[in-house]
């Protein structure tokens, strides 16, 4: 609680003790039929009335002396002021007794849940150790922290600024950033993101960028940031506040003057004209929207899903067409060995041995596809037999490209060949019954003894993009989630392209796109769907991608971690690479937005019903002070559902 | 110059949002927000007028709520 609040607690503790002891006494003359003097009961009331007032009273003479007549806490004062003159003391002072109440556990509430969302965003270390010219490490702010010093982080403490390490391996914590639980294993030259927890090893790394610039810095800044970019709800709500006040005034006015001219009694009137006073303030709607949109915004950031305006969590929640890139969204964005084919007389070993001598000075992604599956079976065995099939093929190989078709490597011993069917079929490589078209980049090995006549077969290698491991279940909770059409883009081949539609479980699939045809596909999407409700949204790893992302209604960056350009460019960052953060962000911006409708309807409603009830006489003052306050409890309680599902979404 | 400073006793939703409007209409201001939720007040205003016109974005502010206060 800060002073504001506990003086306010006070103020109300002692006038509500007051107030009891008043209403109480009050009640037991009525019942004994004592006459008091009406003077001295308004004296009496208004201790208490002015103990818990003051506050409102000054604001409201502060209005007056800015001309700002329609200032609620002018209204308040308004209100009380003809309960007294109408003789309702009791509920004159109860309505401002209640108001504070309320306003007290308004101001509570938003500090609690701007408590917890703080805790949310808990990732920056207060403190971090720097490597110094003394013995021990120097105790300093991260934002002390300059380019190329030594940071040392202990075990269990947070990254302070990204950098690279320099000793110590171990596992780190990156959930506080991605929401993945399983830490990850890190290891000397590796990079480090600022935010992840240190495991159990000491780590020494240099620092490579200055706090402000780290990835926790930017992600702390992104979510504050957010809640500036209004979503149309909120704007609506603020158009509305507008309006609402004033002509809710306004009809309290005409309450209180014709029916007292035509009826001849003006308390009754007056009387009614205070409870559309009391409710004049519309602050339930212009607190609980944005609470609920930035509660959804904080929920989403601890999933590891940064979004960057309420408006943007809005669009999320009516996404109906969601446009992948393939290459590093669906698929994993390396190339891997996926299957290798064998002449009777070789071994799967001997066929990558092979390949293995002409690619390795290749960076080509087939040629490291190639050299990664090479060290993962070295790796693989224990008893050397197959580095012996390593070093088998061994050899001073002079290497030639041959654009377009592969490679050839001759030497004294041998001629290796690797590449596409042309390159077998110029040297005279026969292919067997062993190949067979697969939806994947196919590369032939085929190879010349000296002692042989000819060049013959070795083996083919099959060599594809891995579809991620969540994808496929990602795509059905996206649809379960009401998106309808899911379409993916790609530069590769058509056959490619189908083949990851096929086992996604996509609708449609658009290949053989160069970049820049891709703006131009999300446009042809946007331009079919016309003026449809719903939105389209792209995603992408946000590189060479970053017109798309702005085309695109809501732009979708992932595998972002650390990198500038696609938080830059994106609306919504993802920061690591699981698809299966779509579906539960998409889920986040549902409730968000549903639970700020909620708001809206039920607030609304309250206070039109009391409006007509109070007008009717039906609804008195103690009804407008629930349709006030009451409201704006609840809706503010509602919103801080949405801090509650970080974890069970 | 944009700058963001926290507030202090800022205490109904409402009135940061008739802050928020009224320091807009503010000469040599070009985008103001209050937050109500985050108790932040984000300028971006002229240069080389920036304090003076801090000091009467603080003006407008107690015109709505006396107690409110810009930390700088």
């Amino acid at each position: 609680m800060t002073k504001k609040q506990k003086r306010n607690l006070r103020a109300i503790i002692i006038a509500g003790v007051l107030f009891i002891g008043l209403a109480i006494f009050e009640f037991y003359c009525k019942h004994n039929e004592i006459s008091l003097n009406r003077f001295v009961m308004l004296a009496v009331f208004l201790v208490p009335y002015l103990i818990v007032g003051y506050p409102v009273l000054r604001k409201a003479l502060n209005g007056i002396k800015n001309k700002a007549v329609l200032d609620e806490s002018f209204l308040m004062t308004i209100a009380t002021i003809g309960a007294f003159y109408t003789g309702e003391n009791l509920e004159a002072c109860a309505v401002m007794l209640f108001y504070q109440i309320g306003e007290f556990f308004q101001s509570y509430a938003v500090g609690k849940s701007r408590k917890s969302i703080k805790e949310l965003m808990d990732i920056a270390p207060d403190t971090a150790f720097i490597e110094s010219d003394g013995e021990e490490p120097e105790e300093v702010f991260p934002d002390e922290i300059n380019i190329g010093d030594i940071v040392v982080v202990k075990p269990g403490e947070k990254v302070p600024v990204d950098g690279e390490i320099i000793s110590g391996s171990g596992m780190i914590n990156t959930s506080n950033l991605t929401g993945e639980s399983v830490p990850r294993r890190v290891n000397p030259g590796d990079k480090i993101i600022s935010g992840c927890i240190n495991g159990d090893s000491l780590i020494r790394y240099k620092a490579e960028k200055i706090y402000e610039d780290s990835t926790v810095a930017k992600i702390l800044e992104l979510v504050e940031n957010a809640s500036e970019k209004k979503s149309k709800t909120e704007n609506f709500i603020t158009r509305f506040a507008r309006v609402y006040t004033p002509i809710v005034v306004i009809l309290a006015v005409l309450l209180a003057v014709i029916p007292s001219i035509i009826f001849r009694n003006p308390s009754l009137w007056v009387y009614r004209a205070c409870t559309f006073l009391v409710i004049s303030c519309p602050c339930a709607l212009v607190i609980s929207v944005p609470l609920s949109f930035f509660g959804g915004i904080g929920a989403a950031s601890k999933k590891g899903v940064l979004v960057k305006g309420s408006n943007y969590l809005e669009l999320l929640a009516q996404i109906d067409t969601l446009v992948c890139d393939k290459t590093g969204t669906i698929t994993e964005g390396n190339f891997k060995v996926t299957d290798v084919r064998v002449e009777e007389d070789f071994t799967r070993e001997e066929c990558i041995a092979l390949s293995y001598e002409v690619e390795k000075m290749s960076t080509h992604p087939i040629a490291m596809s190639i050299k990664q599956e090479a060290e993962r079976l070295k790796a693989l065995d224990n008893d050397h037999n197959k580095n012996k099939i390593f070093t088998k093929y061994e050899d001073n190989y002079i290497i030639e490209n041959i654009s377009g078709k592969g490679v050839i490597g001759t030497s004294e011993n041998r001629i290796i060949y690797v590449g596409n069917i042309k390159l077998m079929e110029e040297n005279g490589i026969k292919i067997t019954e062993l190949y067979e078209d697969k939806k994947s980049a196919i590369c032939f090995v085929g190879v010349k003894e000296n002692n042989s006549s000819s060049a013959r077969l070795a083996g083919i290698i099959y060599i594809s993009d891995i579809i991620k491991e969540d994808a496929k279940s990602s795509i059905s909770d996206i649809r379960a989630c009401g998106v309808k059409n899911i379409i993916i883009l790609t530069g590769d081949t058509k056959s490619v392209g189908e083949q990851v539609a096929f086992e996604t479980g996509v609708d449609r699939v658009h290949s053989e796109l160069l970049p820049q045809d891709k703006v131009l596909e999300v446009e042809k999407i946007l331009e079919e769907r016309g003026d449809k409700n719903g939105c389209v949204a792209f995603i992408g790893d946000g590189i060479n991608d970053a017109p798309v992302l702005s085309r695109a209604d809501v732009g979708i960056a992932m595998g972002s971690m650390g990198s500038d350009a696609a938080i830059e460019a994106a609306d919504v960052v993802i920061l690591d690479d699981r698809l299966s953060h779509i579906p539960e962000v998409i889920k986040i911006a549902r409730k968000t937005v549903n639970i700020s409708k909620q708001n809206i309807v039920f607030a609304i409603a309250v206070k039109v019903i009391t409006l007509i009830l109070g007008a009717l006489g039906i609804a008195n003052i103690w009804a407008a002070v629930f349709a006030d306050v009451g409201v704006a409890v609840i809706c503010i309680l509602n919103s801080m559902r949405m801090l509650r599902i970080k974890k069970n979404i | 110059m944009k700058k963001r400073f926290d507030l202090e006793d800022l205490d109904c939703a409402n009135c940061a949002a008739k802050m928020e409007a009224a320091i807009n209409k503010l000469e040599g201001v070009n985008k103001a927000t209050v937050s109500f939720i985050n108790q932040k007040f984000t300028i971006d205003a002229e240069d080389d007028r920036f304090d003076e016109i801090i000091d009467l974005c603080q003006k407008e502010m107690n015109k709505v709520e006396p107690d409110c206060r810009i930390l700088r």
